[in-house]
Formats: C-alpha cells, structure tokens, sequence
C-alpha cells in the first residue's frame, strides 16, 4: 500500500463511507438510475422480436434477440444518407456560427471602439425580442431559402448568448497583449488570428460543441421549412418514423419499401432513437466538461 | 504606418478602427437581415396578408386579426395551457436541481460524483425527438416498460394513461421536463456553492453544527441569491414555450391540454398558411413575453444581482 501523507490523512478523519455517506449516494443513485434506464429500455426494444415487444415482455434486455431492425435501417441507403448529410448539416453550420460569433465578439471587446455600445445593443435587443415564428418563416422564404439545406444554417447562424460567452473571454485576456502587438506593427486582423484565437482554444471549443448539438438536436426549423425528403435531417426523420408509424403505413414512411418493416416497427422506431442517439453517446463523455465551464461562464455575463 | 501614437484627427478613430468595423460588417449584416428584418415583418399581424402583395402592398386592417385570433376556439385554450405547462414545470422543477446540487457536492468520493454527474446531465444533450420518443414507448399502454411492469407486478389493474389522458399528460409531460433538466439545472448552483468561503463551514463545526444545520445555515443562504435571479429569470420565460417539446409527446387524444402557443402558431400560420393571424398571435406572444423578461431583469438587478443578460 502506497502511504498517505500526513497532512492528508489529518483531513480525513474517518472512512469515505460512512452510513450518511452511503444513503446519500444511494439516493443519487436512483437519480442517476432515471437517467440509464430509459436507454436500456429502449436498447433491449431495439434487439426484441415483435411478438415478445406486443407481450409486454420486454423490460432492460432483449428478449428473444434479434437484429432485424438494425439491418432494415443499415440496409436502407436513404438512411445513412441521412446521417452523413447531417453531419455536413452540422460542419457547415457551426464553422460558419464561429466565425460569425468570433468576428461580432472580438471588436466589441475594445473599449476604444466608437459605437460600441449600439452594437451591443443591436446584438443584446436579439434575446429580448424577436419577429416571431411566422415573420421568420416568411423571411426565409423571401430569401428563396425554403426547402433547401440553407433554410437550416443561415437564419440561426449567430447565437448572441454564445456571442456573448465568447465577448467574456475575450476580455478576460490582458490588455497588455494587443499593446505589445500593436508596437510590433500587427493590425487588428493579426492580433485576433495570432494572438488572442491560439489563447482561447478552450472557449472556442466550448462554443463549437455548443453549436454542433444545438444544430445536430435541432427539429423545428426543419420541420417548418423543408418538404424534400433528400433535405431532411435525422431529427426530423426520426419524427416521421415514430409518429409516423403510429397512424400511416409504416413501409410508406421507410422509403424502400420492405416487407418486413411493418412486422418489426416497434424495434425500428427504437433502433432509429439509438442510431441518432448514438453519435451524440460517442463525443459526449470527452465534450461533457467543456459545457460545464461554457455555462458557468455565460451566467457570470459578458 | 499610422498608428494610434499619431495625434488623432476627426477621423482618426475611423482610420485606426476600420479592421474592426470590418469585423463587424458580417455579422451586423446578418443581424439585420435576420434578426430585424422579421421584427419589421410584424407588420403583417395588421394586414390582410396577401401573398402576391407581400407585406409592403397588402392592405391594413388595424386590429382585426387580433379581434379575429381572440374569437377562435383554441386560442384560449393555447395561452392557458402554456401558462398552466410553464407554471407546474417551475413548481415542481425548480426546486430539483437545488436538492440535487447540495447532494452532489456532499459526496466525498470524486469518482463517484464525477460518475454520477456524467449521467445526469446526458438527458440535456439529446434532442427532445429522441426523448420524445424514448418517452412515448416508455409509457406507452401495455407494452409500455412502466406500465407492463406496474400490470405484472399488480400494483394496477389496469394501464395508467400516461399520454392519453389530459390531465396525466400534463403531468407527463412535465416530470419529463424535470427529470431532463435536473442535472443540468445543478451546475450553477454546484458553482455557487465551490465559491462559499470554507471558513463557514469550519466555524459551523466548531460551533456544534450537525450536515443537515450545516446545509440549512451555510449551504443554502450561500446560493440563496443564485437561486432567487434563477427563479426570477425563470418566471421571466413564462410566454415562451419550445416547440419541439410539446409537439413530440402531444397527440390527438389530449388535444386539449398539450396544444400550445408555439403548435398553435405553426399549425395556424405554416400548416394552414394564415399568415397574418398567426403573426399577430406571435406578436401578442412576443411583446407579452418581452416585457416579462424585462421585468424580470430590472427585479434581479434591483436586488443587486447582475441580471443574466
């Protein structure tokens, strides 16, 4: 056993597990619990054969296993089409939100900037009011935006929360540094690109996760401005085939039409909700901590 | 190269400055066009919008649309069952991630906290369809996990109606809510609380303070102002309701009860393509909410707080 120091040891006079300690994570554990089950639920769903899914019969695993939905949704190239023009969906748009966000954020860090204040009034006025769903709408529309993959990026491309997070950490860098590159002849252009981007790489990854789940998650621009089924993202998708499902044909909304698709809806809605939950399973135990820093630092405000 | 060392002239500023308003010009370009132009688009809500007009050339009616949306059966419906959905979510809600932050900093085990609160803030990272539809098989009737198991067990003889009974959704859909914000919600005040002076607590101690006295007299007055901007930024959200929450978990069955501002004004103006209806109910929604957020910042202020934004 590896000795403990002693000024160490002093701070802990007794056991991590005392009876108070067990019952409290006890406790969170059921908390915690709430937050897993779901997924095994609707994993073993995904893995269960119809007739065992209709008994009632599955709880937290598969019964009578088998991977037939999976097949159907991995055999179905529109599918995966899918999921790979999101993932384009999502690219685009949050390179295109960062720049955005970087360029409206950096300048109105300076306090020597004449009509400072009206920009960041024109970017706060944002979050108190807004035209409203339908003016929006007709926005895209007048643009020629509807029902295409731009309807989905460039209206909700700078998000001034986000904005603002990103002011905040711009102004905590020292003045000092743009002097000092100021007296080395660098315009403001360079000092953003070399010196002030490669000290917030955290922020910035931050802003870029913020971004990529927002869009990845979102539904309701989609389902508001695009008909064309090549064009829809995974969100909207997975809508179609759980609601859809429910009330019309389910081989209608599968797209190539399969014979088995109607025997085996229940597992396929299920295996969609875990093939598109999936990619976001994947990068959020490594992305987890950036959030955390991101909204504590948002809610101290720009 | 002119510097800001050269003694400034009217336009100096203009002269050292115009790489920043350079900056500026993309995304002050885009805030106009996408931010204020649709504000200047509510002018519709006083029009009788016609397509091939546009909202220059259509004809003004004044308040009609306004008298017109009151009049409709649902519209009530939509403003009270917002306000009702909001109100018991803040009820019930927001005192979870209180309770649940001051039990979480208690864990002395770093892994098991760190562990713990990986997954408690998972259900905030998935999109509400995904949640949606985990729900809507969750509580589904019969094959439904809860149900069948509930059925099994014979704690019930027959289904709960989870989503197909008005009053049950509404407590559905809000203990989803709950449940997929509780992790979340703690983070700010599981940061309030690291910034508690240590001191507090040690002298608690030694005055005899058992956890619970510990939590009551240091813990809870140490947030006590988080909690109170949060609660009141939170009342300040009242009008607003997203769209994609109640519109996964709604359905025909409980029309009544999950149809809400937001379903009301796509269903209105995007399905039914009434345009200048739909944006006056949005504007009576925007200015309503407008005033509500203001307010709710000008009370945090008072109190001394920095208002969120």
């Amino acid at each position: 056993m590896t000795t403990v120091p002693a000024s160490v040891q002093m701070h802990k006079p007794k056991s991590k597990w005392t009876p108070g300690q067990i019952i409290l994570v006890a406790i969170i554990f059921v908390f915690v619990l709430t937050c897993v089950l779901p997924f095994l639920n609707v994993i073993a769903i995904s893995f269960s054969s119809k007739s065992a899914i209709l008994r009632g019969d599955v709880s937290f695993w598969p019964v009578e296993f088998e991977t037939k939905a999976y097949d159907i949704i991995f055999s179905d190239k529109t599918m995966i089409d899918c999921l790979f023009y999101t993932i384009k969906l999502t690219i685009i748009y949050t390179a295109l939100a960062m720049v955005l966000t970087i360029l409206m954020a950096y300048p109105l860090t300076k306090k020597r900037l004449k009509g400072r204040k009206f920009f960041n009034l024109l970017a706060l006025f944002t979050m108190y009011f807004s035209g409203g769903t339908i003016p929006i709408y007709l926005n895209v529309r007048d643009f020629g935006m509807l029902d295409t993959m731009w309807s989905l990026i460039i209206p909700g491309l700078l998000s001034t929360y986000n904005m603002i997070i990103m002011k905040s950490f711009f102004s905590s860098l020292p003045n000092e540094l743009e002097e000092a590159a100021t007296i080395d002849g660098a315009n403001d252009f360079q000092i953003l690109l070399q010196v002030y981007l490669p000290l917030s790489l955290a922020s910035i990854a931050t802003l870029t996760l913020f971004y990529a789940v927002g869009k990845w998650n979102s539904f309701a621009d989609a389902k508001y401005y695009i008909q064309t089924k090549a064009l829809q993202p995974l969100q909207l998708r997975l809508y179609n085939i759980i609601k859809g499902s429910t009330a019309v044909d389910v081989t209608a909304i599968e797209g190539n039409a399969n014979s088995n698709a109607q025997n085996v809806s229940e597992s396929i809605e299920s295996a969609t909700i875990i093939f598109a939950t999936l990619p976001i399973l994947v990068v959020y135990p490594f992305v987890q901590r950036y959030f955390v820093s991101g909204v504590t630092i948002g809610a101290v405000k720009g | 190269m002119t510097t800001a060392t050269k003694p400034r002239r009217k336009t100096g500023w203009l002269k050292r400055d115009w790489r920043l308003y350079l900056m500026l010009l993309i995304p002050v370009v885009w805030y106009l066009l996408f931010c204020y132009k649709p504000m200047a688009g509510v002018v519709i809500a006083f029009q009788k919008y016609s397509m091939v007009k546009g909202m220059w050339g259509s004809k003004f009616v004044g308040w009609k649309n306004f008298e017109f949306v009151m009049k409709q059966r649902d519209f009530l419906p939509a403003l009270q069952n917002t306000l009702y959905l909001n109100l018991l979510g803040l009820i019930v809600g927001f005192p979870v991630p209180v309770v649940l932050a001051i039990m979480l900093n208690e864990i002395r085990s770093r892994g098991v906290k760190r562990v713990s609160q990986t997954l408690l803030y998972l259900p905030h990272f998935l999109s509400w369809i995904i949640i949606g539809g985990m729900m809507l098989k969750i509580f589904a009737p019969t094959t439904g996990v809860v149900n069948a198991t509930l059925l099994r067990w014979g704690w019930i003889d027959q289904n709960i109606p989870f989503l197909t009974d008005g009053v049950a959704w509404q407590w559905t859909y809000t203990l989803i809510g709950v449940w997929q914000n509780m992790g979340w919600g703690t983070i700010l005040y599981l940061s309030a609380i690291t910034g508690i002076n240590m001191e507090l607590f040690e002298a608690a101690k030694i005055d005899g303070a058992n956890k619970l006295q510990q939590i009551w007299h240091v813990t809870l007055p140490g947030i006590r102002s988080t909690i109170v901007v949060l609660l009141i930024l939170n009342i300040g959200q009242m009008m607003n309701i997203s769209f994609d929450r109640p519109y996964i978990l709604g359905n025909t069955l409980v029309q009544d009860y999950c149809d809400v501002l937001s379903t009301y004004v796509y269903r209105t103006g995007i399905t039914n393509a009434k345009f200048d209806r739909a944006t006056a109910i949005g504007l009576f929604q925007s200015v309503v909410g407008f005033i509500m957020i203001t307010a709710a910042n000008f009370v945090t202020k008072r109190l001394g707080e920095d208002g969120i934004w």
